[in-house]
């Protein structure tokens, strides 16, 4: 197994890409840490994982709270005595023209998709530190490698989240603490449906449309790309990107 | 096992990256052409195949057209078909542009750009025989992206390698076809063996992880793109390389 014996908290655990990774690390044999502002989606995830015998904690967390992050990493540490992966998966996706942005939807969006990636990396990084060993992944996006109408916003919070990787990854690179970014495309998700409704195009569209293989990926495609960087598979890989898109940014 | 019943060539397939390429796909379950220049392949496809692996080694030269088809050729001979092509042979041996002869500049792009060429051409014509897709990885590196003053020839033939990985990924997608490239910083093999050990050091100590690479971590890489697992990846350039570029 490939995580087996590893402590892995995963953000926005309840649902989506989220939820199929903390599915996948259990099966590769890790404890896994969901944590969701969603208590009844996060529990339910929490379950489906220990219906396999699976080993699973659940953290009700609002990423943007830091009282929030210093309960997460007591219970990781109390529950299972350690923390070796973090993905810093939890995000919202708002697409709207720039002049119709309202500073205090600006502000909720950075503080989930920025503040939190930072938050996270602060409280948990140094804990990953002390054992000389960690893998973080934080959740970026195309949207934070490229320009699309209507994405200011959601690209801004991915740009950073992308730079702040590599920033982290360099401090933390010879306490043998690894950071990368991942960069998905349109996955099937709710973000999917909500672009769709959005855009006036369909999911089957959009996937024609944005990405040379045709489709939308899939949480699963995501959720193994996760996995391959949150195991020791990728022990030379720090403050790299790795792009999932199905083509669109080799355009 | 990640690569069951898949039939993968890899050039450069008999020392460093290469060769800790064609011992992991063979642990993971593919039949693999080692394709090289040296007739080392030979000893290490005679080794794996009496441990029970499956493999043949095809004496290629990646700059000779020829070589390449007789490669395809000899492969769907005794496998059947083509799964994934690993476009990894290359050189290194090169000096600041005042300093390098046309000569060299010329080897330089004929093996490590023009031979990735070749390679994923004839494995597309063959991808596209057999109508079932395929998989490439070519061999891009941190040189890619970024140089130092000495490898002149070697960064445009990499800089060129992921534009050509770009390329490729755009024109056969449809197909099936996914194209993507590692990008490995300095990693311990032998095109560093005429690197003498402060010279190793130094390059180590521009890793933020204040090492060199090993040839099984990038393995891991190629094995991770060549596999389904990454059925969504396509056209892009994995870096591998320590931090290197993040500085």
């Amino acid at each position: 197994m490939r995580l087996e014996n590893k402590v892995a908290i995963i953000t926005g655990g309840g649902t989506g890409i989220g939820k199929e990774t903390a599915l996948l690390f259990a099966k590769e044999g890790a404890k896994v840490v969901i944590t969701d502002i969603n208590e009844q989606s996060g529990s339910a995830a929490v379950k489906d994982i220990q219906a396999f015998g699976g080993e699973a904690l659940f953290v009700r967390h609002d990423v943007s709270n830091e009282d929030d992050w210093k309960k997460v990493a007591d219970e990781t540490i109390n529950t299972f005595g350690k923390v070796d992966v973090l993905f810093n998966n939890a995000g919202i996706y708002i697409i709207k023209p720039l002049a119709e942005i309202e500073l205090a939807g600006w502000n909720r969006l950075m503080s989930i998709n920025v503040t939190g990636v930072f938050l996270g990396m602060k409280h948990i990084m140094p804990l990953m530190a002390k054992q000389n060993k960690g893998s973080v992944i934080n959740a970026s996006s195309i949207a934070g490698l490229t320009g699309a109408a209507g994405h200011v916003l959601y690209g801004a919070s991915k740009g950073a989240v992308r730079i702040m990787t590599k920033d982290a990854a360099m401090e933390y690179a010879s306490a043998g603490v690894r950071v990368n970014s991942i960069h998905p495309g349109y996955i099937d998700t709710g973000m999917a449906d909500y672009a769709s409704e959005t855009t006036g195009n369909s999911k089957e569209q959009l996937g024609k449309n944005l990405f040379p293989l045709g489709r939308l990926g899939s949480v699963n495609e995501v959720a193994k790309m996760v996995l391959f960087l949150a195991s020791d598979e990728s022990s030379f890989s720090t403050g790299a990107e790795f792009v999932i898109d199905g083509g669109a940014t080799a355009k | 096992m990640k690569l069951k019943d898949k039939v993968a060539i890899v050039t450069g397939g008999a020392s460093g990256i290469g060769e800790a390429t064609v011992r992991l796909f063979v642990e993971e379950g593919a039949k693999v052409v080692i394709a090289d220049f040296s007739d080392r392949g030979q000893s290490i496809s005679e080794e794996l195949n009496s441990n029970r692996y499956d493999t043949l080694f095809v004496q290629t030269d990646v700059t000779k057209e020829e070589d390449i088809q007789n490669m395809i050729n000899e492969t769907v001979n005794k496998y059947g078909k083509l799964d994934v092509m690993y476009a990894n042979a290359g050189v290194a041996d090169d000096a600041p542009a005042h300093e390098l002869s046309y000569e060299k500049w010329k080897r330089t792009i004929d093996i490590n750009l023009s031979g990735v060429f070749l390679s994923d051409k004839y494995a597309i014509e063959q991808f596209l025989k057999q109508g079932t897709g395929g998989v490439i990885v070519n061999a891009g590196s941190i040189h890619s992206f970024v140089s130092l003053p000495a490898p002149t020839a070697y960064s445009s033939a990499k800089g060129g390698v992921k534009l050509l990985t770009q390329n490729l990924c755009t024109a056969y997608a449809k197909e099936g076809i996914r194209v993507n490239a590692v990008c490995p910083g300095y990693i311990d093999t032998p095109l560093l063996s005429e690197v003498d050990a402060q010279k190793k050091e130094y390059l180590a100590s521009l890793h933020p992880q204040g090492r060199l690479g090993k040839p099984e971590e990038i393995a891991k890489a190629v094995l991770f793109l060549a596999s389904d697992d990454a059925s969504f990846v396509n056209g892009t350039t994995l870096l591998v390389d320590g931090g290197y570029t993040a500085q």
